[in-house]
């Protein structure tokens, strides 16, 4: 199975968009969304049967025993993240614990454990051979990356002889994308022509280069700046990064999404301009030989 | 008054918005939280700028002295550690630095060292205080840059201080609002716009902070962001409008404030808006 994984930096110019109009071009079997703190693919996706869901546990985090607790103070000042307080009694703030156990092992009177906590909640939808998965995290939780690699896990468990899925990732370059990138085939980066667009496409091609997987780029909106499309093409032919196309604005695709809808799904100009990216996507994926330099 | 701009969604104008509210300040701070895509720089175009190196702890492994007992790599919560081939190893990149295991090494094996993650720059803009931090490529989290960008901007002496705030809400938003007077959401009118309102909302409500919300991109007709803010009685604090103008000044990097006395105007009555807000909740939750 190849995995596609859509990526940008910056939010907002186009992933899940361009991601829903893959999956039905494609008609997929497999696909996943790996932006767990605001997840948006199932919402046009449109998915007919009831998920099955399961908690996601993060790493268990510390609770302190008031009545074993003999206020030594040495867990407070152990805790690297000022996780713990006193309010009256001992406490833990279970936002900035981060599960390392520290306190736990420096507790001389055993007051303190480590109790798993609920962080999130995947889902997994298996309709007519097609498998999504999908995931949210836990507000003001901090370990979207494990949540991450369990969405691609539950993805992968279900599937077998799928030649392609469809991964729709999550903004920025911190922890959830770095988990999204690991094992993945092929990233295609939606890249929009603003300055800020260009400053954080540079930053996610320099983050997947690490894991050097195969990169390319598409253009959203391309015509809103044409200036900056063309910094975008300089860019790529600079990196030889493949240019797999430019889609113009289009408040037909608003209109689409917003009545639940792919861009594909009605006859407009960035839905056909999403089609021919799909297919110059789709020859790079699927090429073995295809090395892209960095 | 501390600010923070935040929105579920990524790209719906929380740079856009803190950004132009700081110049129509004229004397203000900007915290540009978003450490992994920092844009705020590229805006305000800062000068004077000093920069400073963020580290965080790592372990480093004396192999002359560690004995092999393992019970750090058994300790680490993180997977941080292994021990192969008669070595042990630090995977940096995942260390928490919690400083567990140099307590557990009973031969003190292991001694911490300084890693850069990023950077944070101040510089000035005009009457505007600019504070950027950057993430490293290939570093998973940007915490530790937040955490200093909030500490440098506590000697800031304007009274306006805006944060931009990253996207979503995840720890490093929950860290971004922690001290925060007060927050404005940014919402654009798509569905996928009102279901990550939606998310924040519910952050900010948890943390118990006054908010108010900006809705961004707005055209005529039926706007599902207005829409959710109207049924749960949500203070909306203005509207943007969807407009070619304000979009090209935007995606060239340009302060519209500075630009344009049309959004030089709308940008100082959303202030005076926040600032009422702002004094509001403080007389009545003081």
């Amino acid at each position: 199975m190849k995995q596609l994984l859509i990526l940008s930096g910056k939010g907002g110019t186009g992933k899940t968009t361009i991601a829903s109009a893959f999956i039905k071009l494609s008609d997929a079997k497999a696909y996943a969304d790996c932006d767990v703190d605001a997840p948006n693919l199932h919402l046009i996706t449109d998915q007919e049967v009831v998920p099955e869901r399961s908690d996601y546990y993060a790493l268990p985090k510390a609770v302190i025993d008031p009545n074993l607790c003999i206020n030594c103070d040495l867990c407070r000042q152990s805790c690297r993240f000022d996780a713990i307080y006193v309010d009256q009694v001992y406490k833990v703030d279970s936002f900035a614990c981060e599960g390392c156990a520290v306190c736990e092992l420096v507790c001389p009177s055993d007051a303190i454990t480590m109790e798993p906590t609920v962080a999130g909640e995947l889902a997994l939808y298996k309709n007519q051979g097609k498998v999504f998965s999908t995931a949210h995290l836990k507000m003001g939780e901090g370990t979207s990356g494990l949540l991450v690699t369990e969405v691609k896990k539950q993805m992968a468990a279900e599937v077998k002889d799928v030649e392609m899925a469809i991964i729709d990732g999550s903004p920025g370059i911190g922890c959830p994308v770095i988990a999204s990138l690991s094992g993945v085939d092929m990233v295609l980066v939606v890249a929009e022509p603003s300055i800020s667009g260009i400053s954080d496409m540079e930053r996610i091609v320099k983050t997947a280069s690490r894991f050097g997987t195969k990169t390319a780029i598409c253009v959203n909106k391309y015509d809103t700046n044409l200036e900056n499309t063309r910094k975008i093409e300089e860019y790529c032919k600079e990196k030889g990064l493949a240019l797999v196309g430019k889609i113009p604005f289009d408040p037909e695709a608003v209109k689409a999404i917003n009545s639940g809808n792919t861009i594909v799904d009605v006859d407009c100009p960035s839905g056909r301009a999403a089609a021919e990216v799909y297919e110059k996507t789709v020859k790079i994926l699927l090429d073995e030989d295809r090395e892209l330099v960095l | 008054m501390k600010i923070a701009v935040l929105s579920g969604k990524g790209g719906t104008g929380k740079t856009l918005v803190s950004v132009n509210l700081a110049a129509a300040a004229k004397n203000s701070t900007y915290i540009d939280c978003d450490v992994e895509e920092p844009n705020g720089h590229l805006f305000f175009k800062p000068t004077d700028v000093v920069e400073e190196d963020v580290t965080v702890k790592i372990p480093e492994v004396d192999n002359e002295l560690c004995n092999g007992c393992k019970k750090c790599v058994e300790f680490c919560r993180f997977n941080a550690l292994a021990y192969t081939r008669d070595k042990l190893i630090v995977f940096d990149d995942i260390c928490h630095s919690c400083g567990g295991c140099m307590m557990v090494c009973p031969v003190d094996a292991l001694t911490e060292i300084d890693k850069s993650i990023g950077k944070v720059q101040m510089g000035k803009s005009e009457g505007v205080h600019v504070y950027t931090g950057i993430l490293n490529p290939g570093q998973p989290s940007g915490i530790p840059i937040i955490q200093r960008l909030l500490e440098e901007g506590k000697s800031a002496e304007e009274d306006v201080i805006l944060i931009d705030s990253p996207p979503g809400s995840a720890c490093t938003v929950m860290e971004t609002i922690k001290d925060t007077d007060y927050c404005i959401l940014v919402a654009e009118p798509t569905v996928f716009g009102v279901h990550n309102l939606n998310m924040v909302y519910e952050l900010v409500k948890l943390f118990n902070k006054p908010f108010g919300v900006v809705l961004n991109k707005s055209l005529e007709g039926e706007n599902p962001a207005e829409q959710f803010c109207i049924e749960r009685n949500i203070n909306i604090l203005g509207k943007i409008p969807f407009d070619n103008h304000l979009g090209t000044l935007n995606s060239n990097a340009e302060i519209a404030v500075r630009k344009s006395e049309k959004y030089k105007e709308l940008f100082t009555t959303l202030l005076d808006t926040v600032k009422k807000e702002v004094h509001h909740e403080t007389t009545i939750n003081p």
